[in-house]
C-alpha cells in the first residue's frame, strides 16, 4: 500500500446533467459520460482497455459492464461492473489503481449512471423502497431507509448532545455551496429554520435532511502517470485510498455513532502519507445530513462529538476552514443512487484543476473524498492531490 | 397491481428455530456453547468466536431501547393503515440488539411526539400473527410504576 504514491492520475472527466433528465436514459447516460470523460482527456475510445460500471435500477443489465462495452464497441481486457452502494465509485478506482499498477491494463473508465427520478417502473420504485434492511430481520417493520438513519440521528443526539439544528446546519451549508454551481439540482439558498420547518419524514429527519432524488451519471479516465503527462489536462494523482466495512444491517452495528470511516480514513491517510491537518477540502457522503457530522469525526476532521458545532459554526461551507461538498453534495447537487460519488471526485479534480470559477476554492493542492454504502455498512476513502507527492 | 401487503420473513436453515419459536410465544437467542456469546440474527456460527457448537435458548423477551425513529410513512400502505409508527432497536437483556416496531404507543403530528418513548426506556416483546403463517416479534413500552 505504501509503495508508490502518485502511479495513476485521473486524465478525464465528465458529468451528464443532472436533476430531471427524463432522456437519454440510464444506458444513454452512462455512454454520454464516458464519451464526454474520453474527449475531455484527448483519448480516443479505441485507447480504452479497462473499464468498471454499475449496474443501474434503471435499465439494468445481468451483465452491465460488458453490455456497455458492447454498446461503443469496445473490448476491454479487464471488465466489470461493481456494487458497494455509496463507496463503489472509490472502490472501483482503488482497484483500477491496483490493476494499472500491475500492467493488467492502460486506460481506465470508470462510469456510472441511474435514472433514479425519471427511468423507473412502478414496480422497480417500490422494489427500491423496500430494499433496504435485513430480509427476514429488519425489512418486515416496511422502515424506508431514512428511518434506519434517522436511528443513528437519534443514538448521536443521545450521546453527543447534538441538535437537530446542527443537522440543519449541514443542509445549509451544502446548499450555499450548490447556489455557487451552475449544475446543480437545488440551488436556492436555505436557513436553518427552513429544514426545521420542513415536513417529517422519520424523526429527527425532516424533508431538508434528506439528499435528492434525480437522474444523472458521470465518468472518469485513468491511467499511468507516466502517460498522463503527454496528454492535455492537468493530471490529478491518485495518492492512496482505504476501504473498511463495519456491518451491513444497522441493527448489527457494533456502535451507532461511531463508523468503519474510523479505519477507511486511517488506511487512506496512511497510504497518502498525509493527515486531516493537511487536507484543503473534503467531499462526504452526504445522504442525510448526520452521516456528515459522523464522517467529520471519523475522519478525524472534529474529535467525537465536536461535528455538529463546527458545522454550526460554518467551517464546512463557502469560505469555511474545511469546505465540504464543494458541488452541493447528494443534498443539493444530485443524488443518482449508487453512482453519486463519481460527481464528489468530478468536482474534486475540477478543484484540483482550479476549473471551478466562482466556486473556486483559494487552496485547492490536497483532497480528500468518502463514500459510504448500506446504513454507514461499507466504507472508503481517496486522497488526491495537484502533485504526485 | 394486488393490495400491498406486509414483508414476511421467510426462514432459512439458520432461522427456522426462531421463527418456529415466535410460533411458539417465545424469544429465542442463539448461544455459543464455546464462549458463552447470546446471539441474534441467528446464524450457521459464532460470530467473535467461529464455533458451530450454538444452542437455542429461550430469551425473557425483554430490553431497552438501543434507539427510535416515528416512521412517517412506511414502505407500502399496509404499513400506514394505523398512522406513523415507531422503529426501534431494541438491546435484549442477553446483549445483542434486534429491530422492532413499537405496539400501544400514541404517535402525534408533532416531530417526536410519541408518548414514553425514550433511548434506554424498558420494553418486552408482544408477538403479533401476520399473514402467511408468520408471527412477527413488536415490542411494548414497559410502564414502571409511580414511585
Ligand atoms: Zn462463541
Amino acid at each position: 500500500m505504501s509503495r508508490a504514491r502518485g502511479t495513476v492520475a485521473i486524465v478525464g472527466i465528465a458529468d451528464t446533467p443532472v436533476g430531471v433528465v427524463p432522456r437519454p436514459g440510464a444506458t444513454g447516460l452512462c455512454i454520454d459520460a464516458i464519451l464526454g470523460a474520453l474527449a475531455d482527456a484527448g483519448l480516443p475510445k479505441d485507447a480504452v482497455d479497462g473499464l468498471v460500471t454499475l449496474n443501474p435500477t434503471a435499465e439494468p443489465y445481468t451483465y452491465h459492464a460488458e453490455a456497455i462495452a458492447e454498446s461503443l464497441g469496445l473490448a476491454p481486457s479487464w471488465c466489470w461492473s461493481t456494487l458497494t452502494g455509496g463507496s463503489s465509485a472509490i472502490g472501483a478506482l482503488q482497484q483500477a489503481v491496483h490493476a494499472i499498477d500491475a500492467g493488467a491494463c492502460e486506460v481506465v473508465v470508470i462510469a456510472m449512471a441511474d435514472s433514479l427520478r425519471s427511468g423507473l417502473t412502478r414496480e422497480a420504485a417500490v422494489a427500491m423502497q423496500a430494499s433496504t434492511g435485513h430480509p427476514q430481520f429488519e425489512r418486515p417493520y416496511g422502515a424506508p431507509v431514512v428511518a434506519h438513519y434517522a436511528l443513528i440521528a437519534r443514538a448521536h443526539m443521545h450521546e453527543y448532545g447534538t441538535t437537530p439544528e446542527q443537522f440543519a446546519a449541514v443542509a445549509v451549508a451544502t446548499r450555499a455551496h450548490a447556489a455557487r454551481n451552475p449544475a446543480a439540482q437545488m440551488r436556492t439558498p436555505i436557513a436553518v429554520d427552513d429544514v426545521l420547518a420542513s415536513r417529517p419524514i422519520a424523526d429527527p429527519l425532516k424533508l431538508l435532511d434528506c439528499s435528492l432524488v434525480s437522474d444523472g451519471g458521470a465518468a472518469l479516465v485513468l491511467t499511468s502517470a507516466v502517460r498522463a503527462r503527454d496528454l492535455r489536462r492537468p493530471p490529478v494523482y491518485f495518492l492512496g485510498a482505504g476501504a473498511a466495512v463495519g456491518h451491513e444491517h444497522v441493527s448489527q452495528a457494533r456502535s451507532l455513532t461511531t463508523s468503519a470511516a474510523v479505519e477507511s480514513g486511517r488506511r487512506a491517510y496512511a497510504a497518502a502519507g498525509a493527515g486531516p491537518r493537511e487536507i484543503d477540502f473534503a467531499q462526504l457522503y452526504d445522504c442525510f445530513t448526520p452521516v456528515v457530522l459522523i464522517e467529520l469525526e471519523d475522519l478525524g476532521f472534529c474529535a467525537k462529538g465536536e461535528a455538529g458545532a463546527f458545522v454550526a459554526a460554518g467551517h464546512t461551507a463557502p469560505g469555511g476552514r474545511l469546505p465540504v461538498n464543494t458541488h452541493g453534495g447528494l443534498l443539493s447537487h444530485a443524488h443518482s443512487g449508487h453512482p453519486s460519488t463519481l460527481f464528489a471526485i468530478t468536482e474534486t479534480v475540477r478543484q484540483l484543476r482550479g476549473e471551478c470559477g466562482e466556486r473556486q476554492l483559494a487552496r485547492a493542492e490536497l483532497a480528500l473524498v468518502h463514500g459510504q454504502g448500506g446504513v454507514l455498512s461499507s466504507h472508503a476513502t481517496a486522497i488526491f492531490g495537484r502533485a504526485p507527492r | 397491481m394486488s393490495a400491498p401487503r406486509r414483508h414476511v420473513p421467510v426462514p432459512t436453515a439458520e432461522t427456522a428455530p426462531f421463527w418456529e419459536g415466535c410460533r411458539a410465544g417465545e424469544l429465542r437467542v442463539q448461544r455459543c456453547r464455546a464462549c458463552g456469546a447470546a446471539q441474534f440474527y441467528p446464524r450457521a456460527l459464532c460470530a467473535p468466536c467461529g464455533s458451530r457448537e450454538l444452542a437455542w435458548e429461550r430469551g425473557t423477551g425483554r430490553g431497552t431501547l438501543r434507539s427510535w425513529s416515528i416512521v412517517r410513512r412506511g414502505v407500502n400502505a399496509a404499513y400506514d393503515a394505523d398512522g406513523p409508527y415507531v422503529l426501534v432497536l431494541v438491546e435484549l437483556e442477553e446483549g445483542p440488539t434486534l429491530m422492532s416496531t413499537l405496539v400501544g404507543v400514541r404517535v402525534g403530528p408533532a416531530l417526536d411526539a410519541a408518548e414514553g418513548v425514550a433511548i434506554g426506556a424498558p420494553v418486552e416483546v408482544a408477538f403479533e400473527a401476520w399473514q402467511e403463517g408468520a408471527t412477527v416479534p413488536r415490542f411494548r413500552l414497559v410502564r414502571r410504576p409511580e414511585a
